[in-house]
Parts: C-alpha cells; sequence; structure tokens
C-alpha cells in the first residue's frame, strides 16, 4: 500500500506546476488552465486525506470543487472571447487598461 | 506501488508539458492526459465514483469546452509579441522551487502508511447518502453558483456588449 505522504507530495508537485506556468505564461489560456492544475492538485490532496481520516467528506468536497472549476471555466473562456473579440489577441501584456 | 509510480510520472509529466506546450489544443490534450493518470491515483484511494465523475466531468466536459473555444479563437502562435516576461521567467522557477520545497517539507512525516478502509468506502450509494443527506445544503447551493455562471458567461460572451 502506497503511503499517503506521497499522494500529498505529489500534490505539491502538481500545485507548484500551476503555479509556475500561472507565472511564466503570457498567454491567458495557458494561465487559465494552468489554475485548472492547481484546483485538480488540491482534489488530490483532499482525497488523499479523505481515504487517511477514513471519512468520505472529502468526496463531496471534491464534487464542489469540481462545480467551482465547472463554473469558473464558463465564466473565464466566456471572458477570454470578449478579450480577444475586442482586441484580436489572447496576450497578458495587452491588457493594460487599468495599470497604474 | 508499480501503478501509483507510473501514473504519477504520467500526471507530473503532461503537467510539465501543459505549461511548456508551443500551442493551446496541444495544452488542453495534455491535461487530459494528466487528468486521466489522476483518475487512476483515485481508484487507488478507492474513491471509484468520483474518478468516474472526474474522467466524464473533467476530461468529457470542461476540457472540451476549453478545445472549443481555443479552436472558435482560432488563435495563431504568432499572437503573442516580444517576450517581456524574460526578467521574470527565472524569478518564477526560484519562488516555485522554494514553494515546492516549502510544501514537501511540511507533507513530510503526515503518516507513513494508509489506513484500511472498508469495502463500501467511495462506492456511489455511501456517496449519494452523503450529498443528500449530510451536505444536502452546499449541494443544492450549487445549483444558484451554476445558474450564476450560465447567466454570467451568456452576458459576457455576447456580441455588442
Amino acid at each position: 500500500m502506497v503511503p499517503v505522504d506521497y499522494y500529498i507530495i505529489l500534490s505539491a508537485f502538481l500545485f507548484v506546476i500551476g503555479v509556475i506556468g500561472v507565472i511564466i505564461s503570457r498567454n491567458l489560456i495557458i494561465m487559465f488552465i494552468s489554475i485548472e492544475i492547481m484546483l485538480n492538485a488540491a482534489n488530490l490532496a483532499i482525497m488523499a486525506f479523505s481515504r487517511h481520516l477514513k471519512l468520505m467528506d472529502g468526496h463531496v468536497f471534491v464534487f464542489l470543487v469540481m462545480t467551482v472549476a465547472a463554473a469558473e471555466a464558463a465564466v473565464g473562456l466566456a471572458i477570454i472571447i470578449a478579450i480577444f473579440r475586442g482586441r484580436e489577441s489572447v496576450d497578458a501584456d495587452a491588457l493594460n487598461l487599468m495599470k497604474w | 506501488m508499480v501503478l501509483f509510480a507510473v501514473a504519477a510520472i504520467i500526471a507530473l509529466a503532461s503537467a510539465v508539458m501543459v505549461i511548456t506546450a508551443k500551442s493551446p489544443v496541444g495544452s488542453v490534450l495534455y491535461l487530459i492526459i494528466s487528468i486521466l493518470a489522476q483518475s487512476v491515483l483515485y481508484i487507488q484511494l478507492s474513491g471509484l465514483f468520483v474518478a468516474a465523475f472526474l474522467v466524464l466531468v473533467y476530461g468529457g466536459a470542461i476540457l472540451v469546452l476549453f478545445l472549443f473555444v481555443i479552436m472558435m479563437l482560432n488563435i495563431r502562435y504568432a499572437n503573442l509579441g516580444d517576450d517581456t516576461l524574460s526578467k521574470i521567467k527565472p524569478l518564477g522557477w526560484v519562488f516555485g522551487l522554494v514553494l515546492l520545497a516549502e510544501m514537501v517539507w511540511v507533507s513530510m512525516g503526515v503518516s507513513s502508511r494508509m489506513a484500511e478502509v472498508g469495502e463500501n468506502f467511495g462506492n456511489v450509494p455511501e456517496v449519494a447518502h452523503l450529498l443528500y443527506g449530510k451536505f444536502v445544503y452546499p449541494f443544492e447551493l450549487t445549483s444558484i453558483l451554476l445558474l450564476t455562471a450560465i447567466v454570467g458567461a451568456v452576458v459576457m460572451a455576447r456580441k455588442g456588449s
């Protein structure tokens, strides 16, 4: 049986990959997908702890996180479409309207 | 253990490919591979229903929505101009690795072994009892969240707004 540590550490790795993806990319869609990676990493940690504590509440939390991810994807992609329609670009640097 | 290692390596490698792939379509396809590998891990954690849900809803619906939007937008690779992030990029890696070290350090020694669970752990009836019993109010509230998201998406994506 795999120790629960391994799952938590794997989830940490996945989360950090998502963080790095958000920091180093300028493509709005890649940044968005990186956020999805981070949500999935959190889900993996929740599942591991749920198994560790023998409590199935974590499975319900994973459902709720997936619902939030779906809602976020719908609204975020709509925003990206609106930005692309106005600027013909998905470059995060192009969005400097509110830049100080 | 072998299954865990293979699934973990596939999940990590395809997650790295997601953020390094040249085209957004490639990123989304790599993310689907990562999701499938993670569903193997969920099954190993005896979350059978959640694993099926992950493949169906995440791999099947959300990522297809991504693909759909990317293909609709017809984004060419050349859309991004000069690399204005070249100064920040190494810093991003440094911060990421420091964060990783911190998280690994914290999560070491949580527990060295996995608890034994019953046969019914993670089966559909058990999850359904929780969803419609203990967590019925949060579950119903997600419908409001989804409704809000639908209205928001329609308003944002409408032409001429």
